[in-house]
């Protein structure tokens, strides 16, 4: 199944308000071995003029990926997630996510082509709180593999 | 473990942060991330997939190569990061597991933001492609 072109420039709805915890930043920055105080101590996190802890860099990117799957989910885009593998990751930041922030995501299809046989799909996904401020962009691209 | 920041210089050399990545890693970050796909856990379905073995997550990579950045430049301090996955990294189910380095330069400074390009490699091989961080410096910018 192709990747249907006409999509790009196309708009997903709001994804579901993001939560983000304190103790789900702890769990995600010990998984990476990332040991910074502001990750973990909310007195270390706000000595750097932040609300709370704050999130590892990528972290944001499981945030974007949930608000991202109304993309990949959606059979009119046509995504074979069986032949996907990640091509490239990108993010731009406001500021870091930090404990408390409810974000929603807002994916938009920025790329579809397809080049010797393999589809490329990029989303863009703007990451923002319920309240309007953006905190952080995420781009993601995904090779889908031709047949075999 | 204070967040000490260092002031970036233009073509200073970071130092090379070496990473170990076992398959009980890849486990907690797949409950970390929420990413459960079982070619980063299962022998079975990653050699049913055609692969060389059960591989790391791409963006569990992306992340230690981010916490070198973050060790490195301080944490909250990365405006933009991206790179491109290249080759997989693949985890045997032993001791040693894979060794992840992740090298920098700093390749620019301008208005307060370091550039920095990362080196990313598994037993020798280069892992990730244009792999670039830009880190606000302290003191400067907000």
């Amino acid at each position: 199944m192709a990747l249907d072109p006409s999509f790009v420039g196309h708009s997903y709805p709001p994804s579901p308000p993001y939560l983000v915890g304190r103790e789900k930043i702890r769990e995600f920055a010990q998984a990476i071995g990332a040991d910074d105080a502001a990750f973990r101590d909310p007195d270390a996190a706000m000595a750097l003029g932040f609300a709370d802890v704050i999130a590892p860099p990528t972290f944001a990117g499981v945030i974007a990926m949930r608000a991202s799957q109304v993309a990949f989910d959606d059979p009119a885009l046509g995504v074979d997630f069986s032949r996907v593998v990640h091509g490239d990751q990108r993010f731009r930041y406001e500021r870091p996510v930090c404990a408390g922030d409810s974000l929603v995501g807002v994916c938009v299809v920025e790329e579809v082509m397809t080049r010797a046989g393999h589809g490329f799909l990029t989303t863009r996904t703007e990451l923002s709180t319920e309240a309007g401020e953006p905190v952080a962009t995420v781009w993601a691209r995904l090779v889908i593999r031709g047949e075999d | 473990m204070t967040t000490s920041v260092l002031r970036l210089t233009v073509g200073e050399q970071l130092a090379a942060q070496t990473y170990r990545v076992t398959r009980a890693d890849l486990v907690r970050y797949a409950g970390a991330s929420g990413d459960f796909n079982p070619i980063h856990w299962s022998d079975r379905i990653a050699a049913a997939v055609g692969l060389p073995g059960v591989i790391a997550h791409g963006m569990f990579t992306m992340a230690l190569a981010g916490r070198a950045v973050t060790t490195w430049a301080g944490a909250g301090s990365v405006t933009e990061y991206g790179v491109r996955f290249t080759k997989p990294v693949v985890v045997p189910d032993d001791e040693e597991g894979a060794e992840i380095v992740v090298s920098g330069t700093v390749r620019a400074v301008d208005d307060g933001v370091a550039q920095i390009d990362l080196t990313v490699t598994c037993n020798g091989e280069k892992i990730l492609a244009q792999a670039k961080a830009r880190v606000r410096q302290p003191g400067l910018g907000e």
